[in-house]
């Protein structure tokens, strides 16, 4: 290991960390304009101009909310959930290609943490245990409201898994691959896989706002039921850490989703840009619209989440076992079919 | 059980198709129905700088009028509290003594009259019960306070300013 490799991985990794702490962080900003808009209002605008220190307003109070930790929880798994939900958000990150390769001073410098032959899995890994957090914060509260909300979000979790994965098996049959720097370099240009996948990606979409929590699947945290689901008993920043990882895991799936469905740093007349700009702005522009897309995707979570309703826990099970799973499988199927049919030719 | 009318209205209840199941219609609908609505006016109304005006018949501070001459008419008759359904008004009357012509229209005025603004609800009994036309609720909003004795408004907070001529 090289000394300078070390600090490019370092500063890559410290620029990543840092740039989804200000996405979440600013997410919840463009939650609270967005739901405005959506409802003929103007949302938060006193603080800084057009509202914009909010965030910031809203992270502070957070700080210097009461601390409580109650009589009957476990002390040490209380502390661990959140620690863990926001750990398990921020790593999933790490394997997401944000653009070509750059060359600095006579060096290529991937934009990527690190590219694992096996992306895909580490990603699936991660989110997994994302459900750990709010598993461990709900039991160790010692509360029926957060223990049910802990529960939803097992079971939840755990269903909406599957078709997700079967919806990415499907892709796999495409690609041939299971490294995101590969599955991205493959959607070169125009090729992105969504237009190969539609039925794929759909089934992708739905599991990812299960798997975030987000409305209309976020029976884990309703108030209407649950008080607060499995953060009821949760004050100050330890509170502020499950709302923020659910902005940082809703960044890092539209990432995953833009990624792997809709070209990546790819976008149609790339070459013509590339050979324009360099082999460092070139690059750099693809950041910017992979970026742009996983933007376009926050805000169709948030404007789903302003428009539809909670399931009720049935339609949930129902969607996700007898809808969702069939239609992965007959993807699957049809893709199968599509790639034999498509070699004898 | 005959129905009585006939608007009673059998719903058969279908189970639904698998295109329903599937919710997306539906969800694309009504997300087209809010992305529309982000392009609408806002209905906003930015509080301290700007102020929606108060209908013709809003009834909000009590004041206590004064005549012609700058007399307060109030003759401490205590209709108004009797009036009152949420029992927010007491006062103490007093008489008027000699030399005090030019402050009381009546012989009787009230020396001490409060109304707790927590208890009143506004509905304008007072108003209507007043025999001297002395009080009327055409004042602005109760201001806010920290402290319950701070609601209890009395003369010097009720009292109609003398006009300056």
């Amino acid at each position: 290991m090289e000394l300078a490799f070390i600090i490019e991985k370092f500063v890559l990794i410290t620029v990543i960390f840092a740039l989804s702490l200000v996405v979440a962080m600013y997410s919840t900003l463009a939650e609270r304009k967005i739901a405005a808009f959506l409802q003929d209002r103007v949302g938060p605008n006193r603080a800084g101009p057009g509202g914009l220190f909010q965030p910031l307003a809203d992270g502070a109070k957070m700080f210097f909310k009461e601390e409580i930790i109650p009589e009957q929880a476990s002390k040490f798994l209380f502390v661990a959930g959140p620690s863990l939900a926001i750990l398990t958000a921020c790593i999933g990150s790490a394997v997401i290609p944000w653009g070509e390769a750059v060359v600095i001073a006579g060096r290529m410098i991937d934009l990527q943490v690190t590219d694992i032959n096996v992306g895909i899995l580490y990603i699936f890994g991660v989110v997994s245990l994302g459900v750990y957090g709010v598993m461990i914060g709900g039991w160790a509260s010692n509360n029926k409201f957060s223990l049910m909300g802990a529960i939803r979000a097992a079971s939840q979790n755990i269903s909406y898994e599957i078709p997700m994965g079967l919806s990415i098996i499907a892709l796999l049959l495409l690609t041939n691959t299971l490294s995101l720097k590969e599955i991205t370099a493959q959607q070169h240009g125009w090729h992105w896989n969504v237009l190969y996948q539609p039925l794929g990606f759909l089934v992708f979409l739905v599991c990812s706002f299960a798997e975030t929590n987000r409305t209309p699947f976020d029976l884990p945290e309703c108030e209407t039921e649950l008080v607060g689901g499995y953060h009821t008993e949760y004050s100050s920043m330890k509170l502020g850490f499950y709302l923020f990882a659910e902005y940082i895991n809703m960044f890092i799936s539209s990432a995953v989703m833009a990624t792997l469905y809709f070209g990546g740093y790819n976008y149609p007349g790339m070459d013509w840009v590339n050979s324009l700009l360099g082999p460092l702005w070139g690059p750099l522009v693809g950041m910017m619209v992979l970026l742009l897309k996983i933007f376009v995707f926050i805000f169709f979570f948030m404007w789903v989440r302003w428009t539809v309703p909670r399931f009720r826990y049935d339609q949930l099970m129902n969607l996700g076992w007898k809808v969702l799973i069939p239609l992965a499988i007959a993807n699957i199927v049809i893709t199968g079919i599509w790639i034999t049919v498509v070699d004898k030719l | 059980m005959k129905s009585l009318t006939n608007k009673k209205k059998v719903l058969e209840q279908k189970p639904m198709s698998f295109w329903e199941r599937l919710y997306l219609p539906a969800i694309f609908r009504g997300m087209a129905i809010t992305f529309m609505h982000m392009f609408k006016k806002k209905e906003t109304v930015f509080y301290p700088e700007v102020k929606r005006e108060f209908s013709e018949n809003w009834r909000g501070l009590h004041s206590l009028k004064r005549d012609e001459q700058g007399r307060e008419r109030c003759t401490a008759c205590g209709l108004c509290a009797l009036a009152c359904p949420a029992e927010a008004i007491t006062m103490t009357a007093a008489e008027r003594k000699k030399g005090e012509e030019h402050l009381y229209r009546e012989e009787k005025y009230a020396a001490v009259y409060e109304i707790n603004m927590l208890r009143c609800i506004f509905c304008g009994l007072c108003e209507e019960a007043c025999p001297k036309e002395a009080i009327y609720l055409d004042g602005n909003i109760v201001e806010s306070n920290y402290l319950r004795q701070n609601f209890i408004y009395g003369k010097d907070k009720l009292v109609e300013q003398l006009f300056k001529v």
